[in-house]
């Protein structure tokens, strides 16, 4: 993995005009992400994670600060800096193929031939298991499918940077599990620089080389940062006994429920991590039939 | 039930497996609908009486109908020997003298029933797809952009409800001003009920379409702008597809309103068409003009509707939403 600043928010600020005054989400938000780095957004819903996201795509633009790619700024939303969007966002008339073909279409249409382009698209289906079902509509696959086409779609620009809002969010276990350990495969085939959004402790801690914790809003900015120093590859049944793994959790529990409680909650006594698990984790660590599904 | 009686029902709504409680419903229903139906009119009819007499009833109207038909036919034939008279006669000329000038006079009988019909229909259909040529872009162009969407907005409801008979005097006044020419390609009756009918049902296809199009999710949106498609690429793979459902229930609410308006402004115009023959009919004040207007009525009414399912043919082929029920 080289180490070189790659993406810079330096001093974010951003105001949102709403009838009763701007409304300040961020407050000078810094953050500086290496290339091939994997770096997660945790914080409470609603403190602005999705908006640091949308900033880095040029969606949304900065009231104050600015964000820097490779030294230039951006202020634009562009595919070398792909989203994979929370609901997938896939043109409901086009199969799954036609999809990531618009995408490569366009973002390749000076530098591969039609059958260039033809195998690439394959070749990003392969990547997420989806060859069997490209020629199906969105309409007629199942939403892990949907999701798995919109992280083909962005793979296929070959972005150097891919943004990704809570991609998983909306799977059950199973499904999640699976995607997650394709997704650490495709990274560390390919070394792209990753943010992705998450609510999932397990998954920020299973994939991110740093996870960047964000203190609630409104006026939100970046709280702490955990560098997360596992071995890679990571094998979630290996690490769910790890004490390494589980200190980093504790460390993100203890971020979210004690630090950042998040506004209005009634303050009970401290909460200490061990106590949570039941109520975040979302997966059974060592079903059985998730060696099935992986088989599968 | 034989396959083609299956191909034949399925543009009326009809599920192509069916078992015998499906086959009620589905066609036994409607048939006691129409009987019913048959049954009021006949007994209303008798009871009605005009200056003209009776109010025609069912079978009246059908004897009507025959005879319309036997009309058209001798009128057909009429023209078939008149033409082979002119042949004849110009072969002769032409025997005597090789150098005469051939005269070909056109054929001037009356239009017949079905030849109005035939009038009308490629009036509303051409009226219908001017006002789609223009409708659809505009709708487009307006529903990308907010301001010119509230620019527009007012000037569009103003003119949405205006009914074809205001439009008329003023459309056959500047037709009469600015469409002059010594050869013209198409009659003037002919234009005029077409600039009225697009005018008329211009509106719902441009408002359906403005609106498709302002609401396509801001998440698609985005998905272009992060592949920067240029403006042209946005609209075509985009905006359009996304708006087609609209679009077509524009399209469709239009052609009803076509149809409908067409009738009305060839009554008032005296513009060929089957609203012209309603008119002459009942001019006409003979005893069969009642039966004959209403055979008018119900082939308006059937042609309205297959238009209308034809268009629901389309509009299911071309929609991606399979999740909506189009009826
Ligand atoms: N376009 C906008 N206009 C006004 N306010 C906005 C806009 N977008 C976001 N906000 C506000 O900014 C804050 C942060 O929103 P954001 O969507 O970034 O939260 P989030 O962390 O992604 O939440 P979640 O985890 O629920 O997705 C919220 O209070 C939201 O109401
Ligand atoms: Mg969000």
């Amino acid at each position: 993995m080289t180490t070189k600043t790659h993406l810079e928010l330096t001093g974010v600020d951003i105001d949102f005009p709403t009838p009763s005054g701007p409304f300040k989400a961020l407050k000078n938000v810094n953050l500086k992400i290496d290339q091939g780095e994997f770096v997660s957004l945790i914080g409470h819903s609603g403190c602005g994670k999705s908006t640091v996201l949308n900033i880095v795509a040029g969606l949304y633009q900065a009231t104050k600060g600015g964000v820097l790619l490779d030294g230039r700024e951006v202020n634009q939303p562009g595919p070398e800096r792909a989203v994979v969007f929370q609901n997938h966002s896939l043109l409901p008339w086009l199969t799954a193929y036609q999809n990531v073909e618009l995408a490569v279409k366009q973002v390749f249409k000076n530098s591969k031939s039609k059958a260039e382009m033809k195998e690439w698209i394959e070749h990003n289906m392969h990547l997420v298991h989806m060859d069997h079902a490209m020629h199906k509509r969105p309409d007629e696959i199942s939403g892990g499918m949907k999701q798995r086409v919109g992280i083909a779609r962005a793979l296929a620009m070959e972005p150097t940077v891919m943004l990704m809002d809570e991609p998983f969010g909306a799977l059950d276990a199973l499904t999640r599990a699976h995607l997650q350990d394709s997704l650490m495969e495709i990274q560390a085939d390919l070394n792209n620089t990753v943010i992705m959004i998450t609510h999932d402790v397990d998954e920020a801690v299973l994939l991110s080389d740093r996870i960047v914790m964000m203190t609630n809003g409104p006026a939100a900015t970046v709280g702490e940062i955990l560098d997360i120093k596992l071995e890679r590859p990571r094998h979630r049944l290996e690490l769910a006994d790890d004490p390494e793994y589980n200190r980093y959790r504790a460390a993100v529990l203890s971020f979210l429920y004690e630090k950042q409680r998040k506004p209005g909650e009634v303050p009970t006594e401290p909460v200490t991590a061990e106590e949570i698990p039941e109520q975040i984790n979302h997966e059974p660590e060592s079903t059985p039939l998730l060696a099935d599904e992986q088989a599968a | 039930m034989s396959s083609i009686a299956l191909k034949l029902l399925k543009p009326l709504g009809l599920p192509e497996k069916f078992n015998l409680a499906q086959l009620i419903k589905s066609l036994v229903v409607p048939m006691s609908g129409m009987l019913v139906f048959l049954f009021i009119w006949n007994i209303g009819a008798q009871n009605i009486h005009t200056s003209l007499g009776e109010f025609p009833g069912p079978a009246q109207v059908y004897e009507e109908s025959k005879n319309l038909i036997a009309e058209h036919n001798r009128e057909r034939q009429k023209e078939v020997a008149f033409y082979e008279r002119l042949d004849i006669r110009n072969a002769k000329k032409l025997a005597a003298n090789p150098d005469a000038v051939i005269k070909t006079r056109p054929y001037t009988g009356k239009p017949t029933f079905i030849d109005q019909i035939g009038t009308s229909l490629v009036t509303v259909l051409a009226g219908f797809f001017a006002a789609s040529l223009i409708a659809i872009p505009a709708g487009i162009v307006i529903g990308l952009n907010k301001t010119l969407y509230s620019a527009f907005n007012p000037v569009i409801q103003l003119f949405k409800p205006v009914s074809p008979l205001a439009w008329l005097p003023l459309v056959t006044m500047v037709v009469s001003a600015v469409y002059v020419s010594d050869d013209p390609m198409f009659a003037k009756s002919f234009v005029t009920s077409l600039i009225t009918v697009s005018l008329c049902c211009l509106w719902p296809t441009l408002l359906n379409t403005a609106v498709g199009v302002s609401t396509i999710s801001a998440d698609l949106n985005n998905v272009s702008k992060v592949l920067r498609l240029a403006w042209l690429t946005h609209v075509m793979k985009i905006v359009i597809p996304s708006a087609i459902p609209m679009i077509f229930t524009g399209l469709r609410l239009s052609l009803g309103i076509a149809w409908m308006v067409l009738i009305a402004a060839e009554m008032l115009a005296q513009n060929p068409g089957l609203g012209k023959f309603v008119w002459d009919e009942f001019q006409n004040g003979s005893s069969s003009s009642l039966g004959r207007i209403m055979v008018a009525v119900l082939v308006i009414g059937l042609i309205g509707f297959v238009l209308d399912r034809v268009m629901l043919a389309l509009q299911k082929k071309v929609s991606w939403d399979k999740s909506v029920e189009l009826r």
